[in-house]
């Protein structure tokens, strides 16, 4: 039991840490175009970010009661090991598509990590096949077009309709337009990323033993989960804000506005709906979207190439992840301890790489530099660089 | 395994409404408040009216995001 209790405590500490990674991973997606166009400075809008994802955790515990019947099952024996090396794998990817700076899903890294451990620890009849495509791999496809769609005709109205207006007052207009959708996308976000991380722990419990099955996430739960996604909101991932607010399309206040109005409907109308989907994807559709409504508008594809190469990779990639972790931490404590200290190490070697070139709240709305591959990226990251490749890193030419 | 054309085709359609609907609203509101380059000083009489108007666009686009807030909540 004691020993027990420990795993568990270790689980839902590597759970909050995802939770963290998912909040600056994800904080692009309601104020990448915010930033990008000047209506709220970088430091406002990832703490006004923060505050609305952190109100969002608190709205509803919905998701949060669905995550764990709804793809994985775990009537077929889940046990904490499982759910640890899943969350790791997620955690390693999220490290991973945050170093390249594509938007890649934090859900789907959560819901591939969570399907590769488990076939590994219990085997296919673990995983709901049919839910998986349903809820998960439909709504990826899917919701990135109806977002750009939406995004693009309401970005053709909104040029045509304005086209006589003077254009310095219709600016201020369409940037608080911007910070009050940017806003609702902030909310929408807590309460659908912080439910899963509440979602994630509340099975921990339940396979511990710890809290009856079917129970509601406690309160500490709740307040653990919706903090650590704010904090990893406030912390900002630059590097990705800059690819959706700089890297994909040239975006001015109007098609800021109606991508973030598109990626609020988006998530509403489909979660109003049942479906699981991802912020991110919705958000980077949106913003191509606006990019391909406004006539003489740049959308750069080989952008949009990478980022959706890192969408189709995702759940394989961290699922491949946790199926790994799972099969060392099956073998007992040392193989859990010899998972965590890999874990440790990856993201120290990422954190690293990153520092060569960071990118922060100050040079975050500076053009990108030449688009580096995202697959060299990784290898680099998490192999020690020989001299040639870091010499190569450090004459790269620095941002402009 | 059925694929539910149904509920994905009610997610475009009323994502694709309120969209286009929310962002027409809120662009008349716009263009109400800021005068076209270069045009007459409207009436004041004109002007007030044109002002009511923009607001209204305004408000019912808060509406909107309250019943969306709603939503998510309610749910």
């Amino acid at each position: 039991m004691e020993h027990m209790t420990l795993l568990i405590g270790i689980v839902i500490v590597t759970a909050l840490v995802f939770d963290f990674t998912n909040g600056f991973h994800d904080t692009a997606n309601a104020m990448a175009t915010t930033i990008s166009t000047g209506a709220l400075g970088p430091r406002t809008a990832v703490a006004m970010s923060a505050v609305l994802n952190l109100a969002g955790a608190f709205l509803s515990v919905q998701v949060a009661k669905t995550i764990s019947g709804g793809i994985v099952d775990e009537s077929a024996g889940i046990r904490p090991e499982v759910i640890f090396a899943g969350l790791v794998g997620a955690i390693v990817w999220n490290m991973l598509t945050w170093l390249a700076g594509l938007p890649s899903s934090s859900s789907h890294a959560l819901f591939g990590g969570l399907i590769g451990a488990t076939l590994v620890a219990v085997g296919a009849h673990g995983i709901h096949g049919d839910a998986v495509v349903m809820k998960v791999l439909i709504p990826a496809v899917a919701a990135p077009i109806v977002a750009g769609l939406a995004a693009t005709a309401a970005t053709r109205l909104t040029y045509l309709l304005g086209r006589r207006a003077d254009p310095a007052a219709a600016s201020r207009g369409y940037r608080a337009g911007q910070i009050a959708s940017a806003g609702l996308v902030s909310l929408a976000h807590g309460t659908n990323d912080a439910q899963k991380t509440m979602g994630v722990i509340t099975l921990t419990l339940i396979t511990g033993g710890v809290v009856a099955p079917h129970s509601d996430p406690p309160l500490w739960v709740i307040v653990s989960a919706g903090t650590a996604i704010a904090l990893g909101t406030y912390l900002g991932g630059w590097r990705i804000i800059r690819t959706i607010g700089r890297g994909l399309t040239d975006i001015e206040p109007q098609q800021g506005f109606t991508a973030q109005t598109g990626a609020a409907a988006t998530i509403l109308a489909s979660s109003h709906l049942g479906f699981a989907l991802s912020t991110t994807q919705v958000s980077s559709g949106a913003v191509m979207g606006a990019g391909l409504g406004r006539i003489g508008a740049v959308v750069r594809w080989s952008t949009a190439g990478r980022m959706v190469a890192a969408w189709a990779l995702t759940l394989p990639a961290a699922g491949l992840v946790g199926a790994g972790a799972a099969l060392l931490a099956d073998q007992g404590a040392w193989g859990i301890t010899l998972v965590a200290v890999l874990g440790l190490a990856v993201c120290a070697a990422i954190r690293t790489a990153a520092r060569r070139r960071p990118v922060t709240h100050a040079n975050v709305n500076d053009l990108p530099a030449e688009p580096q591959d995202a697959v060299a990226a990784a290898v680099a990251a998490v192999s020690p660089p020989p001299p040639a490749a870091s010499s190569t890193t450090t004459s790269a030419p620095t941002t402009a | 395994m059925s694929i539910d054309w149904h509920a994905l085709l009610t997610v475009l359609c009323a994502t694709l409404a309120a969209t286009v609907g929310l962002v027409g609203l809120f662009t008349l509101g716009v263009v109400g408040l800021a005068r076209p380059a270069g045009a007459a000083r409207p009436r004041p009489a004109t002007a007030a009216l044109t002002r009511a108007a923009s607001w209204l666009c305004f408000a019912a686009c808060a509406a909107a995001t309250v019943w969306g807030i709603w939503l998510i909540t309610a749910k």
